[in-house]
């Protein structure tokens, strides 16, 4: 990159990991969501043990 | 015999749009996948090597120019289903309003910090305080506004009739956005594409739209995903819900 790299390079992993982390993140909501809607079958714990999981 | 006639309007109950989103999504992931790798190799390899003024840096473009656009194009659309939602009193419009917010704001930053990137070798600096760039900022700020205004209103519906003032009254700065590079005096290069031609080598033109369509259908299936979310949060207690398989 003509010795530009850190800029061409940087701005596209800046993209990379930004797009990646939003569908990361949302995947992780799904299994919030799952998670809370049957805590024993998602997750595998007993109504015993199930802490609370804070609203993503 | 009489015609069939589809009731779109069956649509805007969450209910309904749920599962249509649900089919809707790999519809646009998959060619949204395809699309980022094809503008990437026509605009890394096909596209002309550099030009007599810039530098390998111009490759900055084929990310800069498209997360610029989506950030803006994705606040009017926000402004305007959060508008349909307020006057109609439609949950599912306020729901896509919440939905688009955080990928619009992604976006914005994505803009930001790869001008900012581009600024550097191009300019000699970091940042300016011209026209386009403050008000590019203040996008960023109206979007992290109306995601935090939201969250902090416990009521839902009262949540989302604040969000939909705060993203209405915003909308204006989108204009401005754009044509402030006609306006004022600015550091940031004036229009390139207009109505009337699109002054760039064919390639690079090429790549330009490759990644704008992979960035538009990359949004839409990240937003259903983040709607269906939403829906499933806030419909808790419906039956349709608890019927169906989680």
């Amino acid at each position: 990159m003509g010795g530009f790299g850190l800029y061409v390079w940087g701005s596209y992993g800046v993209t990379l990991v930004l797009l990646v982390g939003e569908v990361l993140l949302l995947w992780k909501r799904k299994r919030n969501i799952a998670r809370r809607a049957n805590p024993e079958i998602a997750s595998g714990e007993t109504q015993l043990n199930t802490s609370f999981q804070g609203i993503q | 015999m009489t015609k069939q006639r589809i009731n779109w309007y069956k649509y805007a109950a969450p209910a309904n749009f749920y599962p249509l989103a649900g089919k809707l999504i790999p519809l646009f992931a998959i060619p949204a996948a395809v699309l980022f790798v094809w503008g990437m190799y026509v605009g890394f390899f096909v596209a002309p090597p550099t030009d007599a003024q810039q530098h390998e840096y111009y490759r900055i473009i084929y990310i800069h120019v498209p997360a610029a656009w989506m950030g803006m194009f994705l606040y009017v659309l926000m402004a305007l289903y959060a508008g349909v939602g307020w006057a109609f009193n439609a949950r599912l419009g306020s729901m896509m309003a919440t939905a688009i917010a955080p990928t619009g704001a992604i976006f914005t930053f994505i803009s930001l910090v790869t001008g900012s990137l581009w600024g550097r070798p191009a300019w000699g600096v970091w940042w300016v305080w011209d026209a386009r760039l403050t008000s590019t900022l203040i996008l960023m700020f109206l979007y992290i506004g109306f995601i935090s205004l939201q969250s902090s209103i416990d009521d839902v519906r009262r949540a989302d009739r604040a969000g939909a003032v705060l993203a209405v009254v915003g909308v204006i700065n989108v204009p401005i956005i754009y044509f402030s590079v006609q306006w004022w005096n600015s550091l940031h290069q004036g229009a390139t594409i207009t109505a009337r031609s699109f002054k760039m080598a064919p390639a690079m033109r090429s790549a330009m739209f490759i990644m704008v369509g992979a960035c538009w259908l990359y949004s839409i299936a990240v937003c259903l995903v983040r709607v269906r979310h939403i829906i499933r949060e806030r419909e808790q207690e419906a039956p349709w819900l608890s019927e169906s398989a989680a």
